[in-house]
C-alpha cells in the first residue's frame, strides 16, 4: 500500500515537473522571438539635409520645420500604414477617411515598402506645393490609378470616387442617392477619356486637365500650405 | 483633435490636389495666413529657471495660457523673455506637455499644487496621460476624501446649534453627538448599559441551575428564575422602544431613518419580546416562538453606536463586499467541484459515508478550511488523492481575497485615526487661527488709539510703533470706510457696554473665520444732549456658506450725525444708538440684492467690493427708510 503511494507521489511529481519544464522552453522560444521584434524596430534616419535640400523644392529652414514636426509625430522615422490611416481620419470626423487614405498612403509610398518615410514625405509635398502643374498632375494620375499599370479604368475611378464621398460621411445636403458615385466617373470619363476606349491613359489624363480652365486654377491655390 | 495633429494638416491639404480633377465645383480660395511661419526660439523664465522652446511647440494647444496671447502679459521687455513667478520643477511637466502631446503626473508632487499649476497654465487635467491617470484620480479621491471628512467633522460636532432650532432638531444632535449636553451623555451611558444587561440575561438564561427542590434534572435558570428574567426583559425593552421612537420622532427623514441599518437593528431586537406577548401559549406556535427568541441576540449589534471598531469592522465589510462575494464564489464552485469526485471516488465503498453529493460537501468544506473533524473520511486511494488534493486547494482560494479585505480593513482603520487626531489638531489650530484674527482686527483699534490718523508730519510718526507700508495702507483702508460708512470700528467689549436693554431682531449666523454672534440692538440711551442718527448696519455675512444675507432696515427718523460707532467688517458685533424720544422703527429683513432706495442727497458712493460692507446712507430727515444693501 506504502509503495503505490509512494510511487504514485512519484508519478505525480514527474508529471509536474514535466509541465514546468516545458513551460521554460516556451520562454526560451519567446525571448528569441522578442529578441528578433526588438531588432526589426529601428530608427530611420532621413538623408542628408542638403540632399534633400537639393532633391525637393524647400528650402532649408521648411526643411528644418518639416523634420522636427514629422519626428515629433514618428520618433521612429517612418509612418506605417494604421498610423496614417488614424491621422488622417482625425481631419474627417464626419466620415470614414479609411479607404482614400490607403489610396493615398500608396500614393505616398513611392517605394511601396509599407512605410512612408521622411524622404518620400518630402518628395510628395515637394510635388505638390511647389512642383510643376504637369508633375501635380501626374501625382494625381498615380494616386488614381491604383494597381499602378499606367491606365485608369472604370472600377479603379468608382474605388476612387467611392471613397472619396465615404469621407462625406451619411448626413449630407442634398442627400446621397445610390447612383451618385456612378453619376460622377461617368462624368469623369466623359471629360477624360478622348479616345473612347474604357481607360484614361496619363497623357489623355494630362492633355484634358490642361483644357479644364478651372483645374489649371485650382492647382494654384494649395502653393501656400507651408 | 490632437495638436500633434497640427502637424499632419498641410501635408492632409497638399493632399488635396488629388481630388481637383474630380471637382465638379470650383475650389474655395484658401485662407491668408499672415503671420510669418518662420519658427522661433522663446525664452521661459520660471522663478529663475530658464526654458527654451520653439514657438511652434507652444501654439499646438491654442487654448492653454502658453499658447495663446495670454502669455504676452507675462512678457518682459528688458529681457525679452517670458517671465512666470510659478514652480519651476512643476514647469517642466507642463512643458513636456506641450512638447510630447502627454501631460504627465509626477508621482511625488501633491496633487492640490498640481491641480493649481494645472489651473495657472489653463491646462485640462482630463488630458492626463493614461499612464498617470490611474494615479492621479486616486490620489484626487483621497485628497476629497480627506476634506468631505474634514468640513464634515467641521460641520457636524462643533459648531453650536443656532438657537431657533426645534427641539427636534436637538433632539437629533443629541443622539448624533451625545458628548454635546450632559443629558444625552446620560442617556448614552444608560443604553449601553441596558444593552449589556440584555446580552448578559440572555446568554446567562441558559446555563444550568441547580435544579429546583425535589427535582434530579438540572433546569436553565431561565426557567428556574422566570419572573425575573421576564421583568428584566421587560425593562430592556422599555428602555430600547423608547429609545426608537425618540429617535423615529427626532430624525429629519423618517423615511430614510426608517431604512437604516441600525434602527432596523433596533427593530429586530424588540420584536420578538412584542410578538411573544400577542402570542397565545400555544404549543404548536411556541415552537416558532423560540426560534424568534434567537433575534434578541442582535440586540449586540446595538453597540456598534457605542463603538468605533465595530462600525469600521462593518464599513469594511461592506466596503470590500465584492472580493467577499469572489471568495464566496469560488469556494462554492471549489466545493461543488471536490464533493463531486469525492462522491464518485468513494461510491464503491461499502459502509461509506458519502451517501450523496450533498452529504460530501460537508467534507469538503470541513477539508478545504483545513479544520478536519475526521468524522467523514475517504477510504479508498483515489478519494485519499483527491482530498488531499483538496484540502491544499482549499487553503489556497482561501488565502488569495484575504490580504484585500485586510488591506481595505487597514485603509479604513487608519483613515478614522487620522480623522480623530485631525479632530484634535483642528480645534487647537482654530483657536490659534482665531487669536490671530482677532490681532489683526484689534491692531486697526489700537492703531487709531495712538492717534495714527492724526499724525501730519514725520515727527508724530515715531510715536507710532513700527509699522509696516502694508499695514499702513490696510489701516488707511479701513480709515476710509469709516468716512464712508460714517461710523467706527469698535471691539466687542465697548458695544456690549452700550448695549442696553432693547434688542431689535437678534440674529444670529455664522461667519466664515470668527464665529461671533451678531447682535443688532437698538439701545436706549437717554442722551437728551444730542440727537442721534438712528443707524442699524447689521449684515451677517457668512461668505463661505453661501447662505443668504439678511439685512434688517431700520427706518430711521431725524438725526444729527453724532458720533456712531458701528462695525461691519470682519462681521464684528455692532452697536446701535437708538435715540429714546424718537422711537419710531420698524425692522423689515430684506434679503439682497436690494437696490437702495430714496437714498438722501448726500448718499455716500458705494464702496468697494468688500463682500459683506453695509452702505450706509446718511439720512437726516424725518422718517428716512435706510435701506442698506450688501455688495
Amino acid at each position: 500500500m506504502l509503495q503505490v503511494c509512494v510511487a504514485t507521489d512519484a508519478v505525480m511529481g514527474l508529471i509536474m515537473g514535466t509541465f514546468s519544464m516545458q513551460g521554460k522552453q516556451d520562454n526560451y522560444r519567446k525571448d528569441r522571438v522578442c529578441d528578433d521584434l526588438e531588432l526589426s524596430v529601428v530608427c530611420h534616419r532621413p538623408e542628408a539635409l542638403d540632399l534633400l535640400e537639393a532633391q525637393s523644392n524647400f528650402n532649408r529652414k521648411e526643411l528644418q520645420v518639416l523634420y522636427r514636426g514629422f519626428k515629433n509625430e514618428c520618433p521612429s522615422g517612418v509612418v506605417n500604414e494604421e498610423t496614417f490611416k488614424q491621422i488622417y481620419s482625425q481631419f474627417f470626423p464626419h466620415g470614414d477617411a479609411s479607404t482614400y487614405a490607403h489610396y493615398l498612403f500608396n500614393a505616398f509610398d513611392s517605394s511601396q515598402s509599407g512605410s512612408i518615410k521622411f524622404e518620400d514625405f518630402v518628395t510628395a509635398l515637394s510635388i505638390l506645393l511647389r512642383g510643376t502643374t504637369t508633375e501635380k498632375l501626374q501625382w494625381t494620375f498615380n494616386l488614381y490609378d491604383i494597381n499602378k499599370d499606367g491606365y485608369i479604368n472604370k472600377e479603379e475611378m468608382t474605388d476612387i470616387v467611392k471613397a472619396i464621398y465615404d469621407m462625406m460621411g451619411r448626413f449630407t445636403y442634398p442627400a446621397l442617392k445610390t447612383d451618385t458615385t456612378k453619376q460622377h466617373v461617368d462624368a469623369f470619363f466623359q471629360k477624360m477619356d478622348k479616345n473612347r476606349d474604357g481607360v484614361v491613359t496619363l497623357d489623355e489624363f494630362i492633355l484634358s486637365c490642361q483644357e479644364d480652365e478651372n483645374i489649371m486654377r485650382s492647382l494654384q491655390l494649395f502653393e501656400n500650405v507651408i | 483633435m490632437a495638436a500633434g495633429v497640427a502637424t499632419w494638416l498641410p501635408f492632409a491639404r497638399a493632399a488635396a490636389v488629388g481630388w481637383l480633377p474630380l471637382a465638379k465645383k470650383n475650389m474655395p480660395k484658401p485662407p491668408v495666413d499672415k503671420k510669418s511661419r518662420n519658427d522661433e526660439i522663446l525664452f521661459v523664465n520660471v522663478s529663475g529657471l530658464r526654458f527654451q522652446t520653439w514657438k511652434n511647440t507652444l501654439d499646438r494647444y491654442p487654448d492653454t495660457l502658453l499658447g495663446s496671447s495670454e502669455k504676452e502679459f507675462f512678457y518682459n521687455e528688458d529681457t525679452q523673455e517670458y517671465f512666470f513667478d510659478r514652480d519651476p520643477e512643476m514647469f517642466r511637466h507642463i512643458l513636456n506637455f506641450y512638447r510630447t502631446g502627454k501631460l504627465h503626473y509626477p508621482r511625488q508632487e501633491c496633487i492640490q499644487a498640481f491641480d493649481e499649476e494645472l489651473a495657472f497654465y489653463g491646462i485640462v487635467p482630463d488630458i492626463i496621460g493614461d499612464c498617470c491617470m490611474e494615479e492621479y484620480r486616486d490620489r484626487k479621491k483621497e485628497n476629497q476624501e480627506r476634506l468631505a471628512e474634514d468640513t464634515e467633522a467641521e460641520m457636524a460636532t462643533d459648531t453650536p446649534l443656532p438657537p431657533e432650532s426645534t427641539s427636534r432638531e436637538r433632539l437629533w444632535r443629541a443622539f448624533e453627538n451625545p458628548h454635546t449636553s450632559t443629558m444625552a451623555l446620560v442617556f448614552y451611558y444608560v443604553t449601553g448599559f441596558f444593552i449589556a444587561v440584555s446580552v448578559i440575561a440572555n446568554v446567562v438564561e441558559t446555563v444550568p441551575c441547580r435544579p429546583l427542590k425535589g427535582s434530579k434534572k438540572d433546569l436553565p435558570c431561565g426557567e428556574k428564575y422566570t419572573l425575573a428574567f421576564f421583568c428584566m426583559d421587560t425593562a430592556c425593552v422599555l428602555i430600547f422602544t423608547f429609545e426608537y421612537l425618540m429617535r423615529l420622532f427626532a430624525a429629519p427623514s423618517r423615511c430614510k431613518f426608517m431604512r437604516s441599518v441600525m434602527s432596523v437593528i433596533d427593530v429586530v431586537a424588540i420584536m420578538p419580546y412584542y410578538i411573544g406577548l400577542v402570542m397565545p401559549e400555544n404549543e404548536d406556535v411556541s415552537g416558532a416562538f423560540v426560534t424568534l427568541r434567537v433575534f434578541r441576540v442582535f440586540r449586540i449589534f446595538k453597540f456598534s453606536r457605542h463603538s468605533q471598531g465595530l462600525r469600521i469592522l462593518g464599513y469594511t465589510l461592506k466596503s470590500c463586499a465584492s472580493e467577499l462575494g469572489f471568495l464566496l464564489f469560488s469556494l462554492t464552485m471549489a466545493i461543488i467541484i471536490f464533493a463531486t469526485v469525492m462522491f464518485y471516488a468513494e461510491k464503491g465503498t461499502k459502509g461509506t459515508n458519502f451517501t450523496s453529493i450533498p452529504a460530501s460537501f460537508w467534507y469538503t468544506i470541513v477539508t478545504m478550511t483545513t479544520l478536519g473533524y475526521g468524522d467523514m473520511v475517504p477510504n479508498t486511494i483515489a478519494g485519499k488523492i483527491f482530498g488531499s488534493i483538496c484540502s491544499l486547494s482549499g487553503v489556497l482560494v482561501i488565502a488569495l481575497p484575504v490580504p484585500v479585505i485586510v488591506s481595505n480593513f487597514s485603509r479604513i482603520y487608519h483613515q478614522n485615526q487620522r480623522a480623530d487626531k485631525m479632530r484634535a489638531q483642528q480645534k487647537v489650530r482654530q483657536a490659534r487661527i482665531r487669536m490671530a484674527k482677532k490681532g489683526t482686527t484689534n491692531a486697526f483699534l489700537q492703531y487709531k488709539e495712538e492717534g495714527g490718523f492724526q499724525f501730519r508730519d514725520n515727527d508724530s510718526a515715531l510715536c507710532l510703533k513700527n509699522r509696516s507700508s502694508f499695514e499702513h495702507q490696510h489701516h488707511h483702508l479701513l480709515h476710509c470706510l469709516e468716512k464712508t460708512t460714517n461710523h467706527e470700528f469698535t471691539d466687542e467689549l465697548t458695544f456690549s457696554e452700550m448695549c442696553m436693554t432693547e434688542s431689535v431682531g437678534y440674529r444670529t449666523s455664522r461667519s466664515t473665520s470668527i464665529s461671533s454672534q451678531q447682535g443688532l440692538s437698538t439701545s436706549c440711551c437717554p442722551r437728551r444732549a444730542k440727537r442721534r442718527a438712528i443707524r442699524l448696519a447689521n449684515s451677517t455675512v457668512s461668505v463661505s456658506r453661501g447662505s443668504v444675507q439678511e439685512l434688517d432696515t431700520l427706518q430711521v427718523h431725524k438725526t444729527s450725525v453724532g458720533h456712531q460707532s458701528r462695525s461691519s467688517l470682519n462681521a464684528r458685533t455692532e452697536d446701535l444708538k437708538l435715540n429714546c424720544e424718537d422711537r419710531d422703527f420698524t425692522a423689515a429683513i430684506i434679503s439682497i440684492p436690494t437696490p437702495p432706495a430714496n437714498t438722501p442727497d448726500e448718499s455716500l458712493p458705494p464702496s468697494p467690493a468688500i463682500p459683506g460692507i453695509l452702505r450706509n446712507s446718511r439720512c437726516s430727515f424725518t422718517h428716512e427708510t435706510v435701506k442698506i444693501s450688501s455688495l
